[in-house]
């Protein structure tokens, strides 16, 4: 446009504001990792985690079932009956400690991501669905929710894995299925808030679709606050599984789990203290890591709040 | 002369060409009680029955206080809130009473610049993606020629093509609104609601985008609602103004009749109230000084909304709700008082 | 006229994760008894800053109060309000210098009723029992003009609307006879018929108790119609300081010319443009190491860029940041 200068004229093409571009957001998070050091933390406790899980196999110094009943509860390393070739001691039936934490983080992990994958993408869908009709569905919808949420989740849990019976896949969709209302009550109040802002507004005076509107603008504004609460989600799900391990109802006792350790370990909580402390640690840690990321990531996922922190 | 209380029709004598024409619109907002079996108990009265027209090419300015329905007025002739009653016409077209992809097809016609310049702007998305964004959803236009096309935009608006790649947050407040101005200007509208697009803004910026609004007017032959309630901004990009109070308009007229002959006593009001920038007139003003605040549009007085906190209130004020009629040649007024004369004058 | 206040290059700065922000860089200026001084200036201009730091109503950190002194003439002889003791803070704050915010409704405390606050704040500096402190509190609220004192004493703060909250604001700053009286853009979110009202109020009140207001604002209409004195504040400098008259008449700084031509004026020819400053302010995390507003002024020359200007005396209480004498057009 030639006649265009008159407008030029009327603001100054200032560029104070940051470059953009993959590489410098990628400083920026780092930088952000810098300032929050709990953060930064809290990642490298889940990425310890995670890393034994996927190479479980050749960071384990043992096979975590096979049985050495010679050195059977073999204090760890460090103490004075200890021994460098089991450094965390050896359980009731001379199986490795370390080994089985290792492997065991696989159970917790499996059963954490597809747990949280099954209740976030169903709880996304109703969650989107009670917050976009509103009206009567929604109020079915919450009415449900707040129903699930009310009862106490630990013994419906329970209840459940005891009708159900053992299993990997059955554990992972009790706690899929049980968790959905979590995600939903997000979904819908989140929906609610960004359907009543300018955005959406825009986005119907040039003529969108409802179609366009959920899948353009309220979606990808979901993402932060929902990977929010699915990484606090998924540490509450370790717990859980530990617990129903523990108590002899999540996968069956052969396969090396942190709960299933537990459950173990109680009954030589008194002589061998060491065969119950390291797996309970181990929860500890990941939980602890995992809190400690999702607090992060609240902050890091809102541009509102880090356009604030400019 | 038309029917008084009616809409300014093209039957009226060598009719004014109005783009817009809004009739009777009402907008009431339900209030609900009861949580499980909802009923309503009442209702907000946002927009109470106003008819008035906008011709191609001018800026007819709305005035008035928060709660008086400005803003809804310019959602409803929209339909982005569609109206509870009344007509609203774009040219020849009936918006009231189109069906979801009818109004679609029109839309691009009619755009909306909002108060809140920030969240107005989807923040996860590119300003490129933004302004192209209307392009693509009308889907007119080749990926390339779409750019080509937000690259002219952006620089209509006094930005430029490194501006595309950055996201809103990064922008200031009067650099977001030329984004806002880009992306509705996308379309070649021929009308654009601008509800208080200037309000956020600090006072050198301000003058800048005002400029930018009339030198895009005067250059794409726009036709502005222009929502404000800084009388002084109104009255410098206004042809004609409209000032509502409690979802009624109180008067309408030129804006050099409006702001120099005021009929109605609350139009008067608001002039006076308004502080001028110039310490030696600011002295020796005699102000009108209005007790009160405005009531809640939930439970608007009987008859006249504004006979709560006029100096000239009589009792047929609280009684009847004055007619809103021409009383002078294209000035209209709702008030019992109003007349040739200055009936209806407040006296300092 | 005797002096009350007397602020000599304030500094504050910011130490965010981002970079240090430049809040304030040198700001001085003085208040007289029973006077109004107005502060204009856009957003992040440091208006509100100055006055926070005075009554260290800032966060620290990220704040932090670099230099300065603010000398205020108590009745025992004068004290520096930068550096006094938390105790000493509090008898000042709500005690000798009250302030009004912009935003009356997150100011007042929602679950507590608004006669309670107004008398808490009397009991806290004043030597009054309970019965005397909700005399004068309804005494006060009465003359803040708020019908019905009486019965709306044990209301609270959601039940009143904008304009009264606004007038509680103004019954607690004057509830302890403060001297002086810091009102932050306290119209900025009334309505016009509305300030008006806080307007008269403001100004009747400073009448009978002839204290002394600093009246904080973005709006120079409102400067126009309240102040005897402005300080025109831009990118945490104090750019020109004047009467008020002659600031208008007479503008010296070229912000503070650009602004006022930035107004639509009243009875202007349609279609006439409004002279705009061209530009936004500057990002106040580059330490100001020439004048700030160089950037968008039409007249800046080199001199502008190689140092910061001090304040120049150009007229009879009349100051200003500049370089360039816009009478002679001219470098001084």
């Amino acid at each position: 446009m030639a006649d265009t200068a008159d407008i030029k004229e009327t603001g100054l093409l200032v560029d104070q504001a940051a470059e953009t571009g993959f590489r410098s957001r990628l400083i920026y998070v780092g930088r952000l990792l810098w300032r929050d050091k709990t953060g930064l933390v809290g990642l490298i406790m889940f990425l310890i985690v995670v890393i034994s899980a996927v190479f479980a196999p050749v960071l384990a110094p043992y096979d975590p079932l096979r049985q050495d009943l010679r050195a059977a509860k073999q204090p760890p390393a460090w103490s004075e009956e200890g021994d460098i070739s089991h450094p965390l001691g050896t359980d009731n039936l001379g199986r490795d400690i370390l080994s089985r934490i290792i492997y065991g983080s696989r159970v917790s992990l499996t059963v954490g991501f597809f747990g949280v994958l099954i209740a976030c993408s169903l709880g996304l869908l109703i969650g989107l669905i009670a917050g976009y009709l509103g009206g009567r569905v929604d109020n079915v919808i919450m009415g449900l929710v707040n129903l699930i949420l009310a009862l106490p989740y630990l013994v419906f849990v329970v209840f459940i894995a005891a009708i159900l019976g053992q299993g990997l896949i059955i554990v992972i969709l009790i706690f899929g299925f049980t968790d959905i209302p979590i995600f939903v009550r997000i979904t819908r109040g989140e929906v609610l808030r960004i359907r009543e802002s300018g955005f959406v507004e825009a986005a119907l005076s040039i003529g969108s679709t409802r179609k366009r509107i959920i899948f353009n603008h309220i979606l990808p504004n979901l993402i932060g606050p929902l990977i929010t609460i699915a990484t606090f989600e998924m540490s509450a799900m370790i717990f859980y599984e530990a617990g129903l391990g523990f108590l002899g109802l999540s996968v069956p006792p052969s396969v090396p789990s942190w709960g299933n350790m537990l459950a173990t370990g109680r009954k030589y909580l008194t002589i061998y203290p060491w065969i119950a402390t390291f797996p309970g640690l181990a929860i500890v840690f990941t939980g602890l890591g995992m809190n400690l990321l999702g607090d992060w990531l609240r902050d890091v996922l809102d541009p509102r709040l880090r356009r604030m922190k400019k | 002369m038309p029917e008084p209380n009616g809409p300014p029709t093209a039957t009226a004598d060598p009719a004014p060409e109005y783009l817009v024409r809004v009739e009777h619109l009402k907008k009431h907002f339900p209030i609900m009680r009861g949580i499980v079996w909802q009923r309503q108990v009442g209702a907000v009265k946002a927009v109470d029955d106003i008819s008035f027209g906008i011709r191609a090419g001018e800026t007819l300015g709305v005035v008035g206080e928060s709660g008086c329905g400005k803003s809804t007025t310019g959602r409803a002739i929209l339909q982005l809130q569609p109206p509870s009653s009344g007509r609203v016409f774009l040219d020849e077209v009936e918006l009231t009473g189109l069906n979801e992809s009818a109004l679609r097809r029109v839309r691009p016609r009619m755009q909306m610049i909002f108060q809140d310049s920030y969240d107005s702007l989807n923040p996860r998305h590119s300003v490129g993606r933004i302004i192209m964004e209307p392009m693509v959803v009308q889907g007119i236009m080749e990926e390339a020629d779409r750019r080509s096309r937000m690259a002219e935009l952006l620089d209509l608006v006094g930005l430029n093509l490194n501006h595309a790649v950055r996201y809103p947050h990064e922008f200031s407040g009067g650099q977001r609104q030329r984004i806002n101005i880009a992306r509705a200007l996308a379309l070649n509208p021929d009308f654009i609601v601008c509800d208080e697009p200037i309000s956020a803004l600090d006072v050198s910026i301000q003058a800048q985008v005002v400029n930018l609004f009339e030198d895009l007017q005067r250059k794409l032959g726009l036709t502005y609602l222009f929502i404000a309630h800084d009388l002084s901004m109104v009255q410098h990009i206004s042809d004609r103004v409209a000032v509502m109070y409690l979802g009624k308009v109180m008067e309408l007229a030129d804006r050099d009749d409006l702001f120099d002959d005021p009929l109605h006593p609350y139009t008067q009001s608001l002039i006076s109230a308004v502080p001028v920038p110039d310490p030696k007139l600011e002295r020796n003003r005699r102000r009108i000084t209005l007790q009160g605040e405005v009531p809640s549009p939930a439970r608007p007085p009987r008859g006249c909304v504004f006979h709560t906190r006029c100096p000239l209130a009589q009792e047929i004020c609280s009684e009847q709700a004055p007619e809103y009629r021409e009383v002078l040649p294209e000035h209209f007024v709702a008030c019992h008082f109003a007349d040739r004369k200055g009936g209806s004058k407040i006296s300092v | 006229m005797s002096r009350i206040l007397t602020v000599k290059n304030l500094v504050t700065r910011f130490y965010t994760f981002d970079g240090v922000v430049h809040a304030l860089n040198g700001v001085s200026f003085h208040l007289d008894h029973g006077e109004t001084l107005a502060i204009v200036g856009e957003s992040g201009s440091g208006k509100s800053v100055t006055m926070m730091s005075l009554l260290h109503l800032l966060p620290m950190p990220p704040a932090r109060i670099e230099e300065g002194e603010a000398v205020f003439e108590d009745d025992d002889g004068p004290i520096d309000l930068l550096k006094l003791s938390k105790p000493e803070r509090r008898r000042v704050r709500g005690g000798k210098i009250g302030y009004i915010f912009q935003d009356a409704l997150s100011a007042l405390n929602p679950v507590m009723t608004v006669g309670r606050q107004v008398r808490e704040s009397i009991m806290e500096h004043l030597s009054l029992d309970q019965k005397a402190a909700r005399e004068r509190t309804i005494q006060l609220l009465e003359h803040v003009g708020i019908p019905g004192a009486k019965s709306r004493y044990g209301n609270y703060p959601h039940q009143f609307s904008g304009g009264m909250r606004q007038r509680v604001m103004i019954a607690v700053a004057i509830a302890c006879d403060p001297k002086i009286v810091i009102a932050d853009e306290p119209t900025t979110a009334l309505d016009v018929t509305v300030q008006a009202q806080i307007i008269e109020l403001t100004k009747r009140i400073q009448d009978e108790l002839g204290i002394s207001v600093i009246w904080i604002t973005h709006d120079l209409g409102v400067v126009a119609g309240i102040a005897d004195r402005v300080l025109v504040m831009y990118a945490g400098s104090a750019v020109e300081i004047s009467p008020v008259d002659r600031l208008y008449e007479h503008p010296q700084h070229p912000y503070t010319e650009g602004l006022l031509a930035a107004l639509p004026r009243v009875g202007a020819k349609r279609g006439k443009r409004l002279a705009s400053i061209k530009g936004s302010p500057p990002d106040l995390q580059e330490p100001p190491r020439h004048c700030q507003f160089a950037w968008r002024c039409p007249y800046n020359f080199d001199r502008c860029w190689a140092s910061a200007p001090p304040l120049f005396e150009v007229g009879e209480g009349h100051y200003t940041k500049c370089y360039y004498d816009m009478d002679q057009e001219r470098p001084r």
